[in-house]
């Protein structure tokens, strides 16, 4: 594998919180390389550190030690500023409860990553059409979020989160909170994303069945990586 | 740009999410309109008052008393003082080469109030026929002037509309005399409003006061003449009197009311104000927890720490303008116009005026209240500027 087929890679990071007095140490001294184009389901039980994982990835957090290059750029390395700067053009998120803003209609969720761009209003207005196009919601642009479903919500979340052409996509647990039937919909549609629109895709998630849609697994066990070929 | 439009783009935000809120956002905006109209309040109270007082005086009409008496009420001049002091240099004369002077006399009556009846003391001044041209605005608006030697009197707008009994055509009775109100005059809206006018000349024998006088009311040449006319009274050894310009006059009688609103309107009012921050810090608190995950939410989409803590300012400056404009509506509905009166120190008399409820003022109303949101609204700012993301994403 060359330096430019990989997107993330994470050297000897190790995540701990401060609890009190007491210091927690949730990932212990991780290597991890994930190429361009991949689709990675990470799974493991509950409290073991995927959402802490996933969210260093997406510059959320900082590794207490170690660290993390996301096409080539030290984002461990980068000042808050930055990194804010840095997830609106380079990651998109999708949450297990859509986090969707609920006095705003499908269309403005979907547009406000688009408000730290340069694009004009009808530029605006031509990304949103086509990432609600992606998630197949054309009809949907005008609706607030409680007029959908959880699954429609989800499609949602997931147009804003490929709104701005990030090149890499963490989903923590996005199914969790749909039925089986709505769930394959959207592990089909990130398998999509993955697969035609070149997006890399890091999806957290419980689900032994929703992890079979990923290339490979890797399991997450008391903040050590195991991994399993899909 | 970018970055304004991410403010303007959030502050929307916030404030769509406002009626999620509404409870403690109401609690913060009656406070804050509480504050308001309590300020417009006093300043409409100070600004009538100063008006009314301000309005009574002229530059060129000067006020003669005997000396060391502040007040009209413990002022004695006999009629051979009022002769020199009407002969003196800077006063103006008529056609028929007679100085335009008024040497009046002022009693004090006592009349029934309207609003609480109890009794109050009003002013009973004896005029002489000079007294009328000497208030430039003085004008009969109901009536007639009251005849020279009759037991007549006219009545002050503000004078009828505080006390029983002062209509038209009625009779009303101090002491041993009967006296018929003739007429309603107005002298946009000064003291003398509240006060009862008669012939002098009538006045001095009802109360035994023989030929005394306690002011010369004097019409100048100019307002320049004061100095002149004040120089001359004061060399005259055969004098012992004190000159005031009216305006300077009256500001000095005003000052009891203008301490009171001084020493206890504007303390209140900032009492009030520091509530009023409490509340909307409290309220804009409430805000940003309520919030918090959408601003985690909003965070992990690339928005910036500054324009968060500047949407929640503004958040907080709209409720503020919203209690102002609140306020601003209660003190002007309810106070403009409206008369209140007042107990003048030092003629024991009432002084009725008007709040006046101006532009000017419900502005400066306005922008109290903007300053008590900003000030509310600075440390949830902060705080909504550092919600940890990756711990508000969780949930809590
Ligand atoms: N801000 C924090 N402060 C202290 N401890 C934390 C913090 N965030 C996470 N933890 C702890 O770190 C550990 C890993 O949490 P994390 O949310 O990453 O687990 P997870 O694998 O995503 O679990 P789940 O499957 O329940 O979502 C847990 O024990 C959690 O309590
Ligand atoms: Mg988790």
């Amino acid at each position: 594998m060359t330096a430019a087929d990989v997107l993330v890679e994470v050297a000897g990071v190790t995540k701990s919180y401060q609890k009190g007095k007491e210091t927690v140490e949730v990932l212990h001294g991780l290597d991890l390389t994930i190429p361009r184009g991949d689709f990675v389901a990470l799974m493991g039980p509950s409290g073991s550190g995927k959402t802490t994982l996933l969210n260093l990835l997406g510059g959320l957090d900082r590794p207490t030690v170690g660290g993390i290059t996301v096409d080539g750029q030290a984002i461990h390395a980068m000042s808050g500023g930055s990194l804010a700067k840095w997830r609106s053009t380079n990651v998109g998120f999708v949450f297990q409860f859509y986090n969707l803003l609920p006095v705003l209609s499908a269309a403005r969720n979907v547009e406000l990553p688009l408000l730290l761009t340069n694009l004009n209003g009808a530029q605006r207005k031509q990304h949103v059409a086509t990432a609600l196009a992606v998630v197949g919601l054309t009809d949907r642009a005008s609706h607030y979020p409680t007029e959908l479903s959880g699954g429609q919500e989800q499609r949602v979340a997931i147009a804003r989160a490929i709104v701005s052409d990030p090149t890499l996509l963490l989903c923590d647990e996005p199914t969790g909170d749909l039925d089986r039937e709505t769930a394959t919909e959207i592990l089909q549609l990130l398998q999509a994303l993955n697969r035609d629109h070149g997006k890399t895709v890091v999806m957290v998630t419980h689900d032994p069945q929703a992890a079979e849609y990923a290339k490979r697994i890797l399991h997450l066990d008391k903040g050590s990586l195991l991994e399993k070929a899909a | 740009m970018k970055w304004l439009r991410q403010v303007a783009a959030l502050t929307i935000l916030n404030i769509r999410t406002l009626p999620q809120r509404l409870g403690s956002s109401t609690v913060a905006v009656v406070g804050i309109g509480a504050v308001v109209a309590v300020f417009a309040g006093v300043l409409s109270m100070a600004n009538g008052f100063e008006r009314t007082v301000a309005g009574t005086g002229s530059d060129d009409i000067a006020i003669v008393l005997r000396d060391g008496s502040n007040t009209e009420l413990t002022s004695g001049l006999s009629l051979e003082h009022t002769r020199l002091i009407a002969g003196a240099p800077g006063v103006r004369r008529d056609a028929n080469d007679e100085p335009i002077v008024s040497a009046e006399l002022f009693v004090i009556v006592e009349l029934q109030k309207k609003t609480t009846a109890s009794a109050a003391n009003a002013a009973l001044r004896g005029i002489q026929a000079n007294g009328q041209a000497l208030r430039k605005r003085m004008e009969i608006v109901e009536g007639r002037m009251f005849e020279p030697g009759k037991y007549e009197i006219i009545v002050g707008r503000g004078a009828q509309h505080q006390f029983v009994g002062l209509e038209l055509g009625n009779s009303i009775r101090f002491g041993q005399t009967e006296w018929t109100v003739v007429g309603v005059f107005a002298d946009g809206g000064s003291v003398f409003e509240s006060e009862l006018w008669c012939d002098v000349r009538v006045l001095q024998p009802a109360y035994r006061r023989g030929s005394t006088f306690q002011t010369v009311r004097a019409q100048l040449v100019d307002p320049a003449s004061l100095a002149t006319f004040e120089e001359a009274l004061e060399s005259d050894p055969r004098l012992e009197v004190d000159v005031f310009g009216e305006r300077e006059y009256y500001a000095e009688q005003a000052e009891p009311v203008t301490n009171f609103i001084r020493f206890v309107g504007y303390p209140l009012a900032f009492l009030m104000a520091i509530g009023a921050i409490f509340a909307a810090i409290n309220t804009m608190y409430s805000s940003v927890s309520a919030r918090s995950r959408e601003i985690a939410t909003l965070r992990a989409l690339g928005f910036g720490p500054s324009p968060i803590a500047l949407a929640t300012l503004l958040e907080a400056a709209v409720l503020g303008v919203l209690g102002g404009i609140l306020g601003g509506a209660v003190a002007y509905l309810g106070m403009n116009a409206r008369t209140a009166s007042t107990l003048d120190m030092q003629s024991f008399s009432q002084v009725a005026f008007n709040f006046a409820v101006t532009g000017e003022l419900l502005i400066d109303g306005l922008l109290a209240a903007l300053a008590v949101g900003l000030l509310g609204g600075l440390f949830p700012a902060v705080r909504a500027a550092r919600v940890p993301v990756a711990v508000a994403l969780r949930g809590f």
